[in-house]
């Protein structure tokens, strides 16, 4: 089977297709967990959430999953990135790509680079430090209806109040956005489902989704830089 | 018109091949692109210098052996027309127009524009067929019914002229339309049912062995097909793929 994964070419667009719609899913779960920051409560919401996340043993193992289905997302994506390459070993002289396709369809190993670089700064700042090494701030805890819970609400309080950081997610989600304005899309065409009854409403998901979720993570880090939230 | 070229020249296969630039004047603008290149033509053998060797036979949008890279296009700027059908009216004169040949691993070129498509071919022969008895007892076609809906989806990816603009567009070098085209005008009729499977099995496996790339859905050869073949055919032969590859017994 794991020979037989990435045996053909349409073999490999599916488990592009699969695991991309698999990222899109947890998406839409980190993004609604992380809006409760907005309820302005302090982050009790929020971090009651975060420890939900972080001990419960359905979505720890769900976990491994989501880093199982990034890796083969990349790894798939690598080698369909330079077998195309290679099916073009001399180049045009004159190309005028823009007249057939939008930059983002041509670009999706380079979006999904630069996602894969905030990724890396991202996990460093939360997941290492709620899953290993422990908070930074000098109060890790907060006391939400008479138990102690992890203040990770004060940890992102503490992260998003370097300017620097702000910059870098905004430009992770705005790659992101790009990202998703083709990724949703090319997913539902990859598994065959395309026809024009249904055409027009997955491009419509499709083009919102991309817009919102983006939107909604890029508020985050603007909502504390700017002390919007508290 | 006065017009300037900029023609990929290359000698062989495995010449270096390189842009040459070339003068043509008195140009109708009523003349197909075809007719101002065999203009150029007859001044170079005039001249005694080697003319421009580039694929073409019928010259009337039917054959799909015409393939020119022009400015940047497959086929030139105006859709859904093959490089025969294009005429000099769509240019402006004093312009620079470059020429080259389709670019793809599995289009090698022969010689100056013409590059060798025989993978089309292969892949044809790979299972782009139904297979009839010839026993002198054949059932007439017109015979089976089929529903008009189906009928019509099969003759739209039957007018593929295999011309291969599709993968000289596109960004990652893929056959998919094509191959999607001739999977689906068969996997649509009744005629197709019985080798339906090992159908996409082979054409799909003999596309990548010829070194197409792969399709990440750019959608670029669906606006450059001269024919106008739907994106939906590669939705359908990936699911005819998929299936055969889960059960592939009938
Ligand atoms: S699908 Fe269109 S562009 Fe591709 S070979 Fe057929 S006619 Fe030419
Ligand atoms: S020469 Fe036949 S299609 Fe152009």
């Amino acid at each position: 089977m794991a020979a037989g994964l990435f045996k053909s070419s349409i073999t490999k667009k599916f488990w592009m297709s699969l695991t991309g719609i698999f990222l899109i899913s947890f998406l839409v779960v980190h993004c609604a967990i992380n809006a409760t920051i907005f309820f302005n409560d302090g982050g009790k919401t929020f971090n009651l959430w975060a420890h939900f996340m972080g001990t419960n043993i359905i979505v720890r193992t769900m976990e491994i999953g989501l880093f199982v289905g990034l890796i083969l997302h990349i790894v798939d994506g690598l080698m369909l990135y330079f077998q195309n390459r290679a099916a073009r070993p001399v180049k045009y002289a004159y190309e005028k790509a823009s007249a057939s396709s939008t930059w983002y369809s041509r670009s999706m190993a380079l979006l999904g680079t630069i996602i894969l670089l905030f990724l890396i700064v991202h996990l460093y700042h939360f997941w290492l430090r709620t899953r290993i090494t422990g908070l930074t701030i000098a109060e890790p805890e907060m006391i939400i209806n008479g138990k102690l819970y992890e203040n990770l609400y004060g940890e992102m309080e503490l992260i998003f109040s370097y300017s620097w950081v702000v910059i870098l997610y905004v430009l992770g989600c705005i790659s992101l956005f790009w990202h998703l304005l083709h990724g949703f899309k090319s997913a539902f065409q990859s598994i065959g489902l395309n026809h024009s009854k249904y055409k027009n409403t997955i491009a419509l998901v499709g083009d919102a989704f991309s817009i919102i979720i983006p939107a909604v993570f890029a508020a985050m880090p603007i909502a504390f830089y700017f002390k919007l939230v508290h | 018109m006065n017009l300037t070229l900029k023609i990929w020249r290359q000698k062989s296969t495995n010449d270096q091949g390189k842009i040459v630039e070339y003068k043509v004047t008195d140009i109708s603008e009523d003349m197909s692109f075809l007719e101002m290149i065999d203009v150029l033509n007859y001044d170079l053998v005039e001249k005694g210098d080697d003319p421009v060797t580039f694929d073409h036979d019928c010259r009337e949008g039917i054959c799909g052996m015409c393939s020119m890279f022009i400015n940047g296009e497959a086929h030139g700027p105006n859709r859904g027309v093959t490089t025969c059908q294009l005429h000099m009216r769509s240019f402006k004169d004093g312009e620079t127009i470059y020429i080259e040949p389709w670019r793809s691993a599995g289009f090698p070129v022969i010689k100056d524009l013409m590059v060798d498509r025989g993978a089309f071919d292969r892949i044809q022969q790979a299972g782009g067929f139904i297979s009839v008895n010839t026993s002198g007892r054949t059932l007439d076609a017109n015979a089976i019914p089929v529903p008009k809906e189906d009928a019509d989806k099969s003759f739209d990816a039957a007018t593929c002229i295999g011309c291969g603009a599709c993968v000289a567009t596109c960004p990652n070098g893929s056959a998919m339309l094509f191959v999607s085209a001739k999977v689906s005008q068969y996997a649509l009729l009744p005629q197709g049912q019985v080798e339906r499977k090992e159908r996409v099995l082979n054409m799909v496996k003999k596309m990548d062995e010829e070194g197409f790339g792969n399709c990440s859905n750019i959608g670029a050869c669906e606006v450059q097909c001269p024919k106008g073949i739907s994106l939906e055919n590669i939705a359908r032969m990936n699911r005819e793929y998929l299936m055969a590859s889960i059960k592939p017994e009938n």
